[in-house]
């Protein structure tokens, strides 16, 4: 039970991160009893749990996410989306809301080729394409506000702990903003300035994910932002 | 560019090479990771006068759908030379030479990478020789590994390779084109530290069994030294980043 590599630092794959009976996170693996990095990432220690949290990489689906899509095919029942991961996605027409039985209108009417969408995926399992729903509240096509796309690598640094760093931003910045696991992060601000400065922030996260005090230097960067502040001004007042 | 002619000696009197170096040195090399924004993943070596470039897409849908596999990823790998990357201008099309290496580089990969993770996916790997100067196979394993680990995709370790081969009767590390084109033995050696594997091993001309003891040590030595080479240069894209943003957080204080 040692822990080799140094916590909170940058660890390349095939780096030896601890030795002895610790349970494996998420990119390790272990050799005999020695634990290495499978990719490039953030080497943590939970207790007696040993995770990379990785820098880069692609979204793998998981049931129960929130994922932003573009509807890339519109079919008699229901749309293919890119949802930016390696399997194509379905959503069912089943699977919007609205009145059953047999529809005769052309789908294209509700989503259309092009138009973003805001899902959950329904189903998932390395043997099938995943499965999405647009039932439920927020959910459906996306229309006003902006879209901004990150690395999904970097979508647990934007959440923060507990939600620390996406509810200082929505604080700070006066935006509502929807994370999707994807890393399709949606934005709707009172002012195009208040969301200027809120998809500047989120592409700071996404650069800086891996330094020591972001939540303080992101909370500096909009402060200093003249918009913001005026909006603040003029809710105080 | 005329074809350069054979030098008179591959090694000197005092046992230097026609580039200066000893016999067990490597030459210089220059590693970049991330330097191709739309690729998921890239690298950029520079080993002596090699220049080659890397970039990985993946995991991704498997196009044509028939070559996926139900179980894992398919890791598809492209070995090409530029038509300019040699003295005499090369054929663009794909030559027998490119599709075996590009086989041989695939093999020396798949042995790392975790494709169970990504069933019915592929892995993409353009490897782009643009300027070729010997060992463009090694120095474009030793660039894809490094891409590969640039674009976030699980592997149990980098891959590093180097050549040894034998000139003027001497074993010597990490042959140059002339060296190559006119030395006696060519012995190239793809390895994985941690798990001592060695992945990729060729041999082009003869040598006796003592030889090629001495020049596999020779090559394993250098493929760790490459190694350490390797997980610097993919760390350092992040660290400097680091090293800026805390700094600047640093004079916000003091200012």
């Amino acid at each position: 039970m040692v822990i080799v590599a140094e916590p909170k630092q940058v660890v390349a794959p095939g780096e030896l991160l601890a030795e002895g009976d610790h349970l494996l996170g998420d990119n390790s693996f272990k050799v005999g009893t020695r634990i290495f990095s499978a990719c490039i990432g953030i080497f943590e220690v939970d207790g007696n749990r040993v995770t990379v949290v990785p820098l880069k990489g692609g979204y793998f689906p998981r049931v129960g996410d929130l994922v932003g899509g573009r509807i890339v095919d519109v079919g008699l029942s229901g749309w293919t989306v890119d949802i930016r991961a390696p399997y194509e996605a379905m959503l069912p027409a089943s699977e919007t809301p609205g009145p059953r039985g047999p529809r005769r209108r052309d789908l294209s009417e509700s989503f259309d080729v092009g138009d973003m969408v805001l899902s959950q995926v329904l189903a998932f399992d390395r043997t099938r394409d995943p499965l999405l729903t647009v039932k439920g509240p927020g959910l459906g096509k996306i229309s006003t506000g902006r879209v901004v796309e990150i690395s999904a690598a970097k979508i647990p640094r934007l959440i923060g702990r507990k939600g620390s760093m996406i509810s200082m931003l929505k604080r700070e910045t006066g935006c509502q903003i929807t994370v999707g696991q994807n890393g399709v992060v949606m934005v709707w601000g009172k002012s195009p300035g208040n969301e200027r400065v809120a998809v500047e922030a989120i592409y700071m996260v996404e650069r800086e994910a891996h330094t020591r005090g972001l939540t303080d230097r992101i909370r500096e960067m909009i402060a200093k932002s003249n918009v913001v502040g005026e909006v603040a001004r003029t809710q105080t007042a | 560019m005329p074809e350069p002619k054979q030098p008179e000696k591959l090694i000197d009197d005092k046992g230097v090479r026609i580039d200066g170096r000893r016999l067990d040195q490597l030459r210089p090399i220059k590693l970049e990771v991330g330097i191709l924004d739309k690729a998921d993943g890239s690298a950029y070596i520079e080993q002596g006068k090699n220049k080659i470039l890397v970039g990985v897409y993946g995991p991704r849908e498997a196009h044509p759908k028939h070559i996926a596999l139900p179980d894992r990823a398919v890791l598809r790998c492209r070995y090409r030379m530029a038509p300019f990357s040699v003295d005499e201008r090369k054929n663009p099309a794909p030559s027998r030479r490119e599709m075996e290496l590009s086989k041989v580089i695939r093999e020396s990969l798949e042995s790392v990478v975790l494709t169970d993770l990504y069933p019915r996916t592929t892995i993409d790997v353009f490897i782009e020789v643009l300027q070729s100067d010997g060992g463009s196979r090694c120095a474009g394993i030793t660039a894809a590994s490094l891409a590969l680990a640039d674009a976030g995709i699980p592997m149990r370790e980098l891959v590093a390779a180097c050549a040894v081969g034998k000139i003027q009767g001497h074993m010597a590390l990490d042959l140059s084109d002339a060296e190559d084109k006119y030395g006696e033995a060519d012995l190239p050696v793809a390895w994985v530290p941690n798990a001592n594997l060695v992945t990729l091993l060729q041999m082009d001309g003869i040598l006796t069994t003592n030889e090629f003891e001495t020049g596999l040590t020779m090559a394993l030595d250098a493929c760790k030294t490459i190694h350490g080479m390797q997980q610097e240069a993919l760390k350092s894209k992040y660290l400097v980043i680091k090293e800026v943003a805390e700094e600047r957080e640093e004079t916000e204080v003091v200012a």
